[in-house]
């Protein structure tokens, strides 16, 4: 006899979001400082810099995360020889996945920043890192916001990959409420409408910071 | 670290690991195909339809974007067959991957299409031409030109994201390195194997998606002479 799905594995469901929440804020503020060292190094001077940095950038983004996720949490399991928690484990490879996609968007951010703007800083005598701190990286971050809104949408659709090695967060909650209850008619829209109530709002977001950077041609443009 | 790598398990296993690839990449190129052609249909519903079916349209494709892909494949897979409407693994995973990239498309055409000078559709609708032919005829070629690059990262993330749809059971090349890594005992190698054959197939269709955009957009422009 199997369980009927009611207010308690309603609420359930419901309940794993905060896990899904948890661990895409998690690797998103990791994935930050991840992602904004890979900026500077592809923007730095240095060519085998440069390239080590989009080297780490191809690899996040030419393979599939799920395969990132398999080798972080059973591959270095066998390789280290001792069995990884699944937090650490995945927490772990989101971060990194989004260090290559933030660090991507980031350096496109500071390029896209007139060389002009680096010289002049030069003129005035400032180092590199005053340079960035004062000059670059104010311009850069307006610049930066609605890509990096629309990436958390993306991180938050793709958190649900972690319930296929087991990790419980929205999806694998879905997934656990459909053994017992037998409901996929019920459980998976569900699972679907809450993904949507938190990804909505944020594209939304992304693309007003969009048009709003557009019609006032941005700091780039007015440059 | 006792763990010794073996990669000549994999060379053992190569066949079986590059017919996942050549599965993968079926896959993909059809749910593309038929994907294009939704995405099309959409794209010009939406931009010339009336207003329920516009909204109907952005409503379908919102819902897709703001979805992980995986629930869209449980979905499909497992939800549907209530309804009457039962699918085995592969064609549900086929199906998940064409409404997904449709929603996608869809959108990148849109753009595409909006991007074409409104003197432009003024003009052709001024020879007479009808809506329908308008739209073949004088946009859909240009707007497939600006969407081109767009289309072409889509593909590679829907080649990418379909390794999900191993969860379903459906045969892939992630599918194939799973099996294979639980029979061997030898996780590490065929899931690296597995990594760098879709590294490989991502940096493979870029630089042919690259080649196709030359010879259809830019080569012509070169030999034709000036207007």
């Amino acid at each position: 006899m199997s369980r009927t799905f009611g207010a308690e594995e309603l609420l359930f469901v419901v309940a794993a979001v905060r896990w899904t929440l948890l661990l895409s804020v998690v690797a998103i503020t990791a994935g930050a400082l991840v992602g904004f060292a890979i900026a500077l190094l592809r923007t730095m001077p240095n060519r085998f810099v440069r390239f080590a940095a989009a080297g780490y950038i191809q690899f996040f983004q030419g393979t599939p995360v799920l395969l990132q996720l398999f080798v972080f949490y059973y591959g270095a399991a066998a390789v280290l020889g001792l069995q990884i928690e699944a937090w650490p484990a995945v927490t772990l490879a989101f971060t990194l996945y989004s260090g290559a996609f933030l660090g991507e968007i980031w350096r496109g951010s500071i390029e896209a920043i007139p060389r002009t703007q680096w010289e002049a800083a030069a003129c005035l005598s400032l180092t590199y890192s005053q340079q960035l701190r004062y000059v670059i990286l104010p311009q850069a971050m307006r610049i930066a916001i609605p890509p990096t809104v629309g990436f958390l949408v993306q991180l938050i659709k793709n958190t649900s990959i972690a319930a296929i090695i087991g990790f419980v967060e929205l999806t694998r909650a879905g997934q656990l409420m459909v053994n017992v209850t037998f409901q996929p008619m019920i459980v998976y829209p569900l699972v679907a409408a809450l993904y949507f109530a938190l990804c909505w709002p944020l594209s939304l977001a992304s693309h007003f910071l969009e048009t709003r950077i557009d019609t006032r041609l941005g700091i780039a443009g007015r440059l | 670290m006792h763990y010794a790598f073996h990669f000549n398990v994999v060379w053992e296993h190569w066949r079986e690991l590059v017919e996942g690839a050549w599965l993968t990449i079926r896959l993909s190129a059809m749910a593309m195909g038929i994907g294009l052609l939704a995405a099309t249909a959409c794209a010009y519903a939406k931009t010339t339809g009336p207003a329920a079916v516009r909204w109907a349209i952005a409503a379908y494709i919102e819902a897709i974007r703001n979805t992980p892909f995986l629930v869209q494949v449980f979905i499909i897979y497992f939800s549907l067959p209530a309804t009457g409407l039962s699918l085995d693994a592969n064609q549900a995973a086929l199906v998940a991957m064409v409404v997904n990239f449709a929603a996608y498309g869809a959108e990148i055409l849109r753009s595409g299409l909006e991007s074409i000078g409104r003197g432009q559709i003024d003009a052709a609708r001024a020879l007479g031409l009808t809506r329908y032919q308008v739209f073949r005829h004088v946009m859909l070629f240009p707007a497939i030109k600006v969407a081109y690059p767009a289309l072409a990262s889509q593909f590679i993330l829907l080649m990418l994201g379909s390794s999900v749809v191993s969860a379903i059971s459906a045969v892939e090349l992630t599918a194939v390195a799973n099996s294979l890594q639980s029979t061997t005992f030898r996780p590490f190698e065929f899931y690296f194997a597995s990594m760098a054959l879709y590294l490989g197939m991502a940096l493979g269709f870029r630089a042919l998606f690259t080649g196709v955009y030359w010879v259809t957009f830019v080569r012509p422009r070169l030999t034709r002479p000036a207007v």
